[in-house]
């Protein structure tokens, strides 16, 4: 009985965390700073964050989400000082496809 | 009777053998606590170490904060256990939430090491009460993100509360507040170095008290925030409060 789910899918996500806006964020500032080494002007506002990407296995898009949504708010992003987006990388594929 | 207190152990743990050997010179028996461990060994209070937990990968602190251990540890807190951390130990008990804050990297994108002074604040926390009133402290402080961080209404009620426990200082105990003050190594706001939880059990600071924990280390104050721990445990073991944490408790779900 234990095979007779819901064909699995596997989702590609990427997590994108910034810091919340207000947050201090010297690599931003250092950066942006450096930016007058290059010459160029007119550029600011810079933040760095990080890109998680990550596979998911589930019945569907929405579980997967879901998934990547809670790893998002509980792991890969802190809540206090950090905002994060969720991007689905193509489409879906199946498991078990062999080489 | 000698009290038992833990040190946790992490993979990346890096100043464990110095708490380990400061807690025996405040007067505990010490013991090591490994982090696959979810048995805290009967201790009657729990340190958790400088260093790089995990690597310090993601965030400082994160991957630490969902071990066997911490899940142990986050019981213990919950029933009233005295908890510190130290630097990296204090970005542990923040990303698990059992410290309000954060702990950013610091503003001027350096790695800091030196010695710094520290204002104690209140002197009845289990945490200082044995600093001599008026008594400024010496110690080092080591780390890349230090700086620390919470909301205005956060700040406002840890410095109303005295929660906000230690503070940088100019050496004449001026409170380097401004984050660009010399005297603030990291940029923290309102130069907190040190900030506890509600209850007032459960603390963090980034500076090493460890390091300061003997004369030829330079300085010994680091002695007093552990001996203030380490007789606040013994006093609330002898008070059988909290229960020492023997048993497994049951699933805890951190933050």
């Amino acid at each position: 009985m234990s095979t007779a789910g819901p064909a699995a899918a596997s989702f590609r996500f990427a997590v994108n965390v910034t810091p919340k806006e207000g947050i201090l964020d010297p690599q931003g500032r250092a950066v942006e700073q450096s930016l007058s080494h290059l010459r160029v002007t007119g550029v600011a506002g810079v933040r760095v964050g990080r890109r998680v990407e990550l596979t998911v296995e589930a019945p569907d898009e929405p579980a997967a989400r879901a998934i990547v949504e809670r790893l998002a708010a509980e792991l890969l992003s802190n809540p206090l000082i950090e905002q994060y987006g969720i991007e689905l990388l193509g489409g879906a594929s199946s498991v078990a496809t062999g080489p | 009777m000698t009290v038992r207190v833990g040190v946790v152990v992490f993979p990346g743990s890096n100043c464990d053998t110095d708490t380990l050997w400061g807690l025996e010179r405040a007067g505990a028996e010490p013991v090591a606590l490994w982090h696959e461990e979810a048995d805290l060994r009967a201790v009657a209070a729990v340190v958790l170490p400088g260093g790089f937990a995990y690597g310090d990968y993601l965030r400082a602190g994160v991957i630490a904060r969902f071990s066997p251990v911490m899940r142990a540890v986050s019981a213990f807190a919950a029933g009233g256990g005295l908890v510190l951390g130290i630097c990296n130990g204090f970005q542990v008990l923040a990303e698990a939430g059992l410290v309000p804050g954060a702990l950013l990297r610091n503003r001027s994108l350096r790695f800091v090491c030196r010695e710094v002074t520290l204002a104690p604040g209140r002197l009845t926390t289990p945490f200082t009460s044995e600093i001599p009133a008026g008594r400024l402290l010496r110690m080092p402080v080591a780390h890349g993100e230090g700086c620390y961080y919470a909301d205005g209404a956060t700040l406002d009620a840890l410095e109303s509360s005295g929660r906000a426990w230690l503070h940088y200082a100019a050496t004449d105990g001026t409170i380097a507040a401004d984050p660009d003050d010399p005297a603030n190594p990291n940029g923290s706001l309102r130069g907190i170095a040190g900030a506890m939880n509600a209850a007032g059990t459960v603390a963090g600071l980034m500076p090493h008290p460890e390091r300061a924990a003997e004369a030829i280390l330079g300085s010994e104050d680091g002695l007093l925030i552990l001996r203030s721990l380490v007789r606040s445990a013994a006093e609330r073991a002898a008070a059988g409060n909290p229960p020492a944490a023997t048993t497994r408790h049951p699933a805890v779900t951190a933050r």
